[in-house]
């Protein structure tokens, strides 16, 4: 055998190359080879018959229809971003400050861990879907509204008001108060997030913390010097987690599923997921690049 | 951020006379209460918010047609039934579509895992030039929003079709839509629902286990292989764990490739997003109810709030036996770099 006169390490190369055999197949098939058939066909004209399909080049012309005369993909891909730029900050904040809470000792935290991790079991697009356009649920809500019951213990109005009399940019008030109101999307969001964050607070050596009571640090104090650096590399895959997540069920994409599927244009749909992905990967490259710079790895 | 270590063990009386004469102390008291209460709040605050639709959907699902239409009636039904289950029991096809989609997402569930840890071992120990590059290339499938290659897909597996192979057979190549197939092959081949994310986990937790864990096996003699199953994957159980249910439910709850390859609605997923379709149909070519009921928008929600219980029901069951073993493996699995 060949493989006989090689050193222990040579071999390790060989095999971990076996191990990574189906992966490595399924990428250049399943991945690469669509990728590349996508593009081609976002410049051409996809004619589907039953025999297969036939290729037109024609070009930009997809790029253009969807920037210039399609009715609503500019706006709605306006909306997702705004929306991705705005949940983002908001999902991190939220899922860092209750991993911290969550990884303290106190009466159910099994229960309150179990209850919060639901979002990852129940987090589907579809279940949200039909929540929005629900009829009964709006009605229920409506009379929750009334009789004082429910969510409106958060009545927007009064603190809006409040805030504004205080003398905060209205900006940061609208900001804050949109945050409670979309408290649920936030909440279904972070799942995942919360549980990321709080493996990384268990990793996080109890010696560190000891060390910082000696020396007389308050809890506040040993978060920001201790908990957040330590979590910091996690921020950024948080980051990139959300960022990537949240364009799995949003409208645009549901647009570009429906211009393939519905109207059967496939040439068009394919080219509004290239636009589509590109303002994506420029979103993630510009906070990559902004936050790996605060990040702090420990070795 | 250990608040609650202020009150140790119990002292003796004088000094605890002491001690409530102090200022400082009443302080430090008063702000481990303050932030006990205020942490019960957030707390179950925001575990109402993600109890809040479940419970609204069993709460509806209970109702009546006449309590639909009683303004009293908010959360409790008046007349509780069972109507609802029944007709979406019958009209969904629920344990056929139960049995499809426990068997779809267990078979992806296995295939993906032992892709997965496979691939994640070999990116965690090889080391040759371009092996960076290959791990960039999991990030990118992580990366790429899976809408930019549905097309392809859809038309790849429409005319399914391995180095002419198959046509040589058959004459012409396979329709694999509205099949199995497309889920099972992706997920054997790691390119299913977010297995780059799996790909991750896993590499970041063999990267945690020591060389000389290996290196010891074989001294002792253990081939590679052996090593691998019987040193490395028992360690990684933790992140099996994790990676399975993960992949489970992410399998049972995907709309965008079920609703992609399979025309008819064979599983949850699907079955969901066309259960209002389903229920009308079977209403109104059933002859059990009136044909007014379908007309009815409140009923027809009340039908659609019944389905998805009934959707999310068994993930639900799932969850309460596994959720203290989840929370717990997540926590070791090296998901954290």
């Amino acid at each position: 055998m060949k493989l006989k006169k090689l050193s222990l390490e040579q071999k390790n190369r060989y095999y971990g190359l076996y191990f990574i055999l189906p992966w490595f197949i399924g990428f250049l098939l399943l991945f690469m080879v669509p990728l590349i058939s996508s593009f081609r066909y976002s410049l051409s004209n996809l004619q589907v018959s039953n025999e297969g399909f036939t290729l037109e080049y024609i070009g930009l012309a997809n790029f253009r229809e969807a920037l210039f005369s399609h009715e609503s993909y500019v706006r709605m891909l306006t909306e997702s971003v705004i929306n991705i730029v705005v949940n983002t900050p908001l999902i991190i904040i939220f899922s860092l400050f209750f991993a911290v809470i969550l990884n303290q000792k106190f009466h159910g935290r099994v229960l309150a861990r179990a209850i919060f991790f639901l979002p990852v079991i129940l987090a589907s697009g579809i279940i949200a879907s039909i929540e929005n356009g629900d009829l009964m649920q709006s009605v229920v809500r409506s009379a929750n509204d009334m009789t004082g019951g429910g969510l409106s213990v958060m009545k927007n109005l009064d603190l809006t008001i409040m805030l504004l009399e205080s003398g905060m940019s209205p900006i940061i008030v609208e900001y804050l108060t949109g945050a409670v109101s979309r408290i649920y999307e936030i909440v279904s969001q972070s799942g995942v997030q919360i549980l990321i964050f709080l493996a990384g607070l268990q990793s996080i050596s109890p010696s560190l913390y000891e060390a910082a009571k000696i020396e007389g640090s308050t809890g506040y104090e040993a978060f920001w010097k201790i908990t957040f650096p330590m979590l910091s590399p996690l921020i950024l895959t948080n980051l990139v987690y959300t960022i990537v997540d949240s364009f799995i069920s949003d409208q645009t994409s549901r647009l570009v599923v429906d211009t393939a599927f519905k109207s059967f244009n496939f040439g068009l749909s394919a080219a509004m997921s290239w636009m589509y992905f590109g303002v994506i990967a420029l979103i993630l490259w510009v906070t990559t690049a902004l936050v790996s710079r605060k990040v702090f790895y420990q070795n | 951020m250990k608040t609650e270590t202020a009150a140790g063990q119990p002292p003796a009386k004088k000094e605890w006379l002491e001690r409530l004469g102090s200022t400082a102390y009443w302080f430090e008291a008063i702000k481990k209460w303050a932030w006990i209460l205020v942490r019960f709040v957030l707390i179950f605050g925001i575990s109402f918010v993600i109890l809040y639709p479940i419970l609204l959907k069993i709460s509806i699902s209970f109702k009546s047609m006449s309590d639909l239409y009683d303004p009293t009636v908010i959360w409790i039904p008046r007349t509780f039934t069972l109507e609802n289950f029944k007709l979406v029991f019958t009209a969904m096809n629920y344990p056929s579509v139960l049995m499809n989609t426990l068997w779809l997402s267990s078979a992806v569930m296995l295939l993906q895992t032992i892709t997965c840890v496979l691939a994640g071992y070999g990116f965690a120990r090889i080391k040759f030039r371009g092996s960076g590059f290959l791990f960039a290339a999991v990030i990118f499938t992580i990366l790429v929003p899976s809408q930019t290659i549905m097309i392809p897909l859809y038309l790849n597996f429409k005319n399914f079709d391995v180095m002419g192979l198959i046509e040589l057979f058959r004459g012409s190549p396979a329709n694999l839509i509205n099949t199995y197939w497309p889920f099972l092959i992706s997920a054997a081949l790691g390119m299913g629902v977010k297995t780059g994310l799996y790909v991750y986990i896993f590499r970041q937790f063999f990267r945690g286990i020591p060389r000389e864990i290996e290196e010891a096996a074989y001294v002792d003699g253990a081939g590679y292989f052996k090593t691998f199953g019987r040193i490395i994957l028992p360690n990684a159980i933790p992140s099996m764990v994790t990676v399975m249910l993960f992949s489970f439910v992410w399998q049972w709850n995907d709309s965008f490739f079920t609703n992609m390859y399979l025309n008819e609605p064979k599983v949850m997923s699907s079955m969901m997003s066309s259960s209002g379709f389903t229920i009308a149909t079977y209403l109104t070519g059933g002859g059990q109810a009136a044909a007014s009921y379908t007309q009815d928008p409140f009923f027809m929600s009340m039908m659609m709030n019944t389905s998805v219980l009934m959707a999310i029901l068994p993930l639900i069951i799932i969850y309460l036996f596994v959720q203290r073993h989840f929370v717990e493996s997540v926590e070791r699995s090296g998901l954290v770099g």
